[in-house]
């Protein structure tokens, strides 16, 4: 868990999974994330093991989240914007839902 | 539209910031692409509005810099990740450049890398869970957001950036709950030659009024052999050997961190020749003194080119900038030589330990493609010669980071089961664009610039 030592600077409207809530200017997607206590981020494609931000420098693609309906994109690198709608924890469908197909 | 200049310098990092500086006075045209939003690099992020004085003089300094470079006439693009640099024939370089979606090549006579480092994989059992970041990233979030970890915060590994982590915690008031120095035991005798300059350096000074400032007030424990991440969705305790004895502690936070090695990917998908430095234990560009490649009017500035931190990055920037004006370096040159005084006795000291670079077989060492260092032994073992091969065979290396985050993991591990060295194991080929970007990005980008798949 995160928290802020000063407050929120500007506040910035955000929609975070579905529930409208507040972010502080200049954050990035990641840092309004964590101070919000989500601490998972996303689930990986391979095991549906949870990851969250790791690097925080645009390095390692941890913290892929889906942004105004893009998924997969770098919460570490991308700024809150006001109306902005995250969606977290995305999981691919799993291997035996689909192999029947 | 023509997007053209004279240098392009890829980081606005101290070294990209100042090579700008000199370039732009010159005369030339210059642009310089960043990934961050605002100039300084990981160094000093956010350092033109940064106000927390507990992040301490080194950091503010940085201000100076940034607001210079701002004053330049280089132009300066944040946000935009270059994902490729490709030479001419007929000289110059193409440079694919993606900024919020959209694809841009610019063409420049020159190029500059200065994409500084990163840090170096720290592969322990359940490194991958939430909770768990390096402590350059907690780092990030308390320059550019003033944001702490709340809960249990741990600090594990080695070097004087997990020092300055805890300092910087202690002066804001965050609790840590302990500091797991990773460091091995015995180090200091190889250090020993090295305390000369040590000594003479700004580094001495400056890590003893740490230790002091650390001493009694954060719980340290020395010669920890052993570390564990223990949770299901989440980090909730970190298991640490120290003494034979394993010990469990609540957490919500894990911070590691073992030292920091060059960005490679750009330069080596450019063509620029590597070596592994067994001393520093990464692969680094093989570069003259002016930070001149393999690759005409391709140069490499900062910790891109050999960790030497941020005074020696802006160094070297200013040296590189001057060699392509065929100007005087001489006063720079001095000033790096003094910058870099104290890293030779840094790096023996902190010399991360074998069993936290080679870890457990059940231990992932590609987060991306979840690899474990067993699936490597098992294919070095089985005659694989090389990183490249154990990427088809694995995946490993093959996920979005393109092998960032487990490159030197692979090489080494290989190495060590075949007992054969890191620089003849190689690094795994890195291939152009070193970001991924989108394919209708990749499409409407005009001239000869899609990237060779080689």
């Amino acid at each position: 868990m995160f928290r802020r030592l000063e407050g929120v600077r500007v506040p910035v409207e955000i929609c975070v999974n579905g529930q409208n809530v507040q972010a502080s200017d200049g954050d990035s997607v990641a840092a309004a994330l964590l101070v919000l206590g989500i601490a998972t981020f996303r689930h990986t494609p391979k095991t549906g093991s949870p990851r969250a931000a790791y690097c925080g420098m645009g390095v390692c693609f941890d913290c892929l989240v889906t942004i105004d309906g893009e998924p997969n994109r770098q919460a570490c690198l991308t700024p809150i914007a006001p109306g902005m709608t995250i969606d977290t924890g995305t999981r691919l469908p799993q291997l035996s839902e689909t192999a029947s197909i | 539209m023509s997007h053209s200049c004279d240098l392009f310098i890829v980081g606005a990092g101290p070294a990209g910031m100042s090579a700008a500086i000199i370039a732009a006075r010159a005369g030339l045209s210059v642009v310089v692409a960043d990934e961050g939003g605002a100039p300084g690099g990981q160094i000093y992020r956010g350092v033109q509005g940064g106000t927390l004085a507990a992040l301490g003089a080194d950091y503010h300094e940085g201000r100076a810099l940034a607001d210079a470079f701002i004053a330049s006439s280089a132009r300066y693009l944040p946000r935009s990740a270059v994902f490729m640099i490709e030479s001419q024939h007929t000289g110059g370089f193409d440079i694919g450049v993606s900024c919020q979606g959209q694809a841009t090549l610019w063409q420049s006579a020159r190029v500059l890398i200065a994409t500084g480092a990163l840090e170096r994989p720290f592969p322990i059992p359940g490194w991958t869970l939430p909770g768990v970041m390096t402590a350059g990233a907690a780092q990030t979030l308390l320059k550019s957001s003033a944001i702490v970890p709340h809960g249990p915060t741990i600090l594990a590994g080695s070097g004087p950036l997990l020092l300055l982590l805890a300092a910087q915690y202690r002066r804001l008031g965050v609790p840590i709950a302990a500091l797991l120095d990773t460091t091995p035991g015995g180090q200091w005798r190889a250090a020993l030659p090295h305390l000369p300059g040590f000594l003479a350096s700004a580094y001495f000074g400056k890590g003893l009024a740490l230790l002091r400032e650390l001493a009694g007030s954060v719980k340290i424990m020395r010669g920890v052999t052993a570390l564990a991440a223990i949770g299901n969705e989440t980090l909730n305790a970190v298991d640490y050997t120290a003494d034979g004895q394993t010990h469990r502690l609540p957490a919500a936070t894990l911070l590691l961190h073992q030292g920091v090695v060059p960005q490679v990917n750009l330069a080596m998908a450019a063509g620029v020749e590597h070596r592994w430095n067994a001393r520093r234990l990464a692969f680094e560009p093989v570069l003259d003194a002016d930070g001149r490649s393999n690759i005409a009017d391709l140069f490499i500035a900062g910790d891109t080119g050999g960790i030497g931190g941020a005074a020696a990055a802006a160094r070297q920037g200013q040296i590189a900038a001057l060699a392509m004006l065929g100007a005087n370096a001489e006063e720079p040159r001095a000033a790096l030589k003094a910058a870099l005084r104290g890293r030779a006795f840094l790096d023996a000291l902190y010399r991360p330990a074998l069993q936290f670079r080679l870890p457990a077989d059940d231990v992932i060492v590609c987060r991306c493609e979840e690899v474990t260092a067993g699936d490597i032994r098992a294919l070095a073992h089985r005659g694989t010669t090389g990183p490249n091969q154990a990427k088809v065979f694995t995946r490993a290396g093959m996920g979005p980071c393109q092998g960032r985050g487990c490159a030197l993991t692979v090489c080494e591990l290989i190495a060590a089961e075949r007992g054969q060295s890191p620089q003849t194991t190689g690094h795994m080929r890195v291939r152009n664009p070193v970001k991924p970007i989108a394919l209708g990005e990749m499409a409407s980008l005009t001239r000869s610039a899609a990237p060779q798949s080689d």
